[in-house]
């Protein structure tokens, strides 16, 4: 996953599992500290990095923050807005003066109708977890084709690597477009014999997420391009 | 005294019906992630008893008047399957399982993070597949390994166990025969970190004494138990490096 860690000992904590002396240390997330000790509060791997005491976790749900690159669908439509589905507890709100069209009040259904996909970025989270999205952006737009999949939202830096590197081979290695969103959905496009071979990988990655097999799996599929 | 005097539940030998000594235990098998659609599941075996719990969320609370602006709730619905004992259960909520899923409820909100998730539902939902006594319990200590499996974040996970009276003797973990005809049950959720009580209910009498002696076995079981909850998770991601 993350540099840091390589080396280090892994660590399986559980909820409720004291981690050791808080003394110099800082709690990161899934860690609270309590009588001078650390407890996990997630199930997930210790991981320990500049003096901050942080719980990877296994499992997780999709908690948006501003800024984010998000894959989402339309769920509800109104005269003036979009509510889409983004993967989070709640629903976000794309305004129409914040999408990329001249939209006039009323006219939202000609350009997003329930269920479309569309490519889209956090513009901003209150405490109480309203969101408000933009398509106002480089890239940002209606997604018109190709296909969405899911994967565990801890797993999204697997998928991407370091600066990308990863999802640069998988591109490459599967001849396809991809677009991995922050909220744990992927949009894959291309031939579609591709887009099966893309989809199968992104299978392994869901079932094995958890173990180190993931780069295995893209660099036997880069070994089999490379004989054809 | 309570109970029903002429029904015998302890042997000559002093153990009991079943072969258990006083401060034994049934045995215990637990299971992590053993439903594909919930976001966390677990099965807890205990003795005859079977758990399933099932943990989806956060999620937006409905109706919207369930919502709380400065924490989730968490909904918990406990419920029989009409074949989990010899006579069947009437399907659906009666009012046992409606104070048992409010007693699961309130002891989660007790170690769940709530304020994490502010306006939203965690829905926990507790089957009880086969019911011998004690399927509280189980069924609590299911929908912690569930949450921990959905990595909803925790202070601590919470174990069901319970103690009880029988001819006078306090027992460790009644089954039926001792529950129906016993003189006193004791079931408690424990915090085995940090040894709190998360909920406590009491069904018969029992003199101080008689509850620190079944408390101090309630205890002991949680940490057994607690070892065991921690084996589950661990073997569901075994092999696994970050």
């Amino acid at each position: 996953m993350s540099e840091g860690q390589v080396g280090a000992e892994q660590r399986l904590v559980t909820p409720g599992m004291v981690i050791g002396p808080s003394s110099g240390k800082r709690a990161g997330t899934g860690t609270i500290a309590e009588n001078n000790e650390f407890i996990a509060t997630r199930l997930g791997w210790l991981n320990e990095q500049n003096d901050v005491v942080s719980v990877l976790p296994i499992n997780s749900a999709y908690m948006p923050r501003s800024g984010d690159l998000v894959i989402g669908f339309v769920a509800e439509v109104r005269n003036n807005l979009w509510f889409f589905d983004v993967n989070g507890p709640f629903q976000a709100l794309l305004p129409m003066s914040l999408a990329p069209w001249k939209v006039e009040f009323g006219s939202t259904r000609q350009h997003l109708g329930i269920g479309d996909a569309a490519l889209a970025r956090i513009q901003e989270v209150d405490e109480t977890h309203n969101m408000v999205l933009t398509m106002k952006g480089v890239g940002l737009r209606r997604l018109n084709e190709g296909a969405v999949v899911s994967i565990p939202v801890n797993l999204i830096d697997t998928i991407r690597g370091q600066n990308n590197a990863m999802l640069s081979r998988i591109r490459d290695a599967t001849n396809c477009r991809i677009i991995v969103g922050d909220n744990g959905r992927v949009w894959i496009h291309g031939d579609a014999a591709d887009m099966h071979v893309a989809r199968q990988l992104i299978q392994t990655l869901n079932e094995e997420g958890h173990k180190n097999t993931f780069e295995g799996a893209v660099e036997a599929l880069e070994n089999k391009r490379g004989e054809h | 005294m309570g109970g029903y005097g002429d029904v015998k539940l302890l042997r000559e030998d002093g153990k009991r019906l079943d072969g258990r000594a006083i401060d034994e235990m049934r045995p215990v098998t637990i299971e992590a992630g053993v439903l594909p659609a919930a976001d966390g599941s677990a099965m807890v075996t205990h003795g005859l008893n079977v758990a399933v719990a099932a943990v989806y969320g956060p999620m937006e609370a409905h109706p919207r008047k369930i919502q709380r602006q400065d924490r989730a709730v968490i909904d918990v619905r406990y419920n029989m399957a009409p074949f989990s004992t010899g006579d069947r259960i009437r399907p659906g909520f009666n009012r046992r399982s409606r104070e048992i899923s409010k007693v699961t409820a309130e002891s989660l909100e007790s170690v769940v993070l709530v304020e994490r998730y502010p306006r939203s539902k965690i829905r926990v939902e507790i089957e009880i597949l086969a019911a011998e006594a004690g399927t509280r319990c189980a069924g609590i200590t299911a929908a912690s390994v569930a949450l921990a499996d959905a990595g909803i974040p925790m202070r601590d996970m919470i174990v069901g166990v319970a103690s009880g009276k029988i001819e006078d003797t306090v027992v460790l973990d009644l089954d039926k025969a001792e529950d129906n005809y016993g003189q006193a049950d004791l079931p408690v959720g424990i915090l085995p970190n940090t040894g709190e009580i998360a909920f406590l209910q009491m069904d018969g009498d029992l003199s101080i004494d008689e509850y620190n002696l079944a408390m101090e076995y309630n205890h002991k079981a949680a940490k057994e138990i607690h070892e065991i909850m921690v084996d589950a998770l661990k073997r569901r991601y075994e092999g696994g490096e970050a």
